[in-house]
């Protein structure tokens, strides 16, 4: 029997109305579970930045979420047009975000930064064209 | 101070009375880039922003704030209003700048 819960997400397109529902799905499930309060600030801040990066940039995509009694994995994929130079989209103050975004009080250039800094791992895959894939790990104790 | 003894301190106009009135404040918080926010915002913070719309509420609550003020004159649009209410989320307001609510908060926090 496995002991790890496996959690999927839709998340739409271009809706700001429903972006942050996932992340705050997760965080209230967490919460019921008990975990740290701590380690869900830590998921629920990384995973929220991942979601409105897919909404922003990816035309939306899938979260799956997996909880085992050692960390916590988001998995996010999207089909958006990738990104070109990941080390540049790294950095604090780097940004694509069109103006519109901006508006609403996003374009910071922290999405990525903010989801390195809260996750314990981060992985990203992403090819031009096709999508791009990151896995974020949050590890229950320290 | 609790999210409550600021609601009746009567210096904000109170938008949205939340389930969370007995939490306590740590500190106010000011910015308006929500990245940022979300990023640094103390946790049960008093956030004072003029960005009303559907995503400060999810930063407040994602980034556990203790309430959202608005400063400014800002309004939430009805979008965010709903979601305020469906998340028992505090929402205050008040024309004054943000530094000056700030300094509000603070001063009673010191009190």
């Amino acid at each position: 029997m496995s002991d790890t819960i496996t959690m999927t997400y839709e998340v739409p397109a271009d809706d700001f109305t429903r972006a942050g529902e996932a992340s705050s799905n997760v965080k209230s499930k967490l919460k019921k579970m008990g975990v740290d309060p701590d380690i869900i600030r830590k998921v629920s801040i990384a995973m929220y930045e991942g979601e409105i990066n897919m909404v922003i940039h990816a035309c939306g995509g899938t979260i799956d979420v997996i909880i085992s009694p050692e960390e916590i994995e988001m998995i996010l994929k999207d089909q958006g047009p990738g990104i070109e130079n990941i080390e540049l989209a790294m950095q604090a103050g780097y940004s694509t975000a069109p103006d519109n975004i901006r508006t609403l009080g996003f374009g910071a250039g922290m999405g990525l930064p903010n989801m390195k800094k809260y996750s314990d791992e981060m992985n990203i895959e992403s090819v031009l064209g096709v999508g791009t894939t990151v896995t974020m790990k949050v590890k229950m104790f320290e | 101070m609790k999210v409550n003894d600021l609601i009746h301190a009567g210096s904000f106009k109170v938008v949205n009375e939340g389930d969370n009135s007995q939490r306590e404040i740590s500190v106010p918080y000011c910015c308006d880039l929500l990245s940022i926010a979300m990023g640094k915002m103390p946790e049960d913070s008093a956030w004072v922003t003029v960005m009303g719309n559907i995503n400060t509420l999810a930063v407040a609550a994602l980034a556990d704030a203790s309430c959202i003020i608005l400063a400014e004159n800002s309004k939430l649009d009805e979008a965010a209003l709903n979601k305020a209410r469906e998340q028992g989320i505090t929402v205050l307001e008040t024309e004054l700048p943000i530094f000056d609510a700030a300094l509000m908060v603070y001063k009673q926090l010191n009190a």
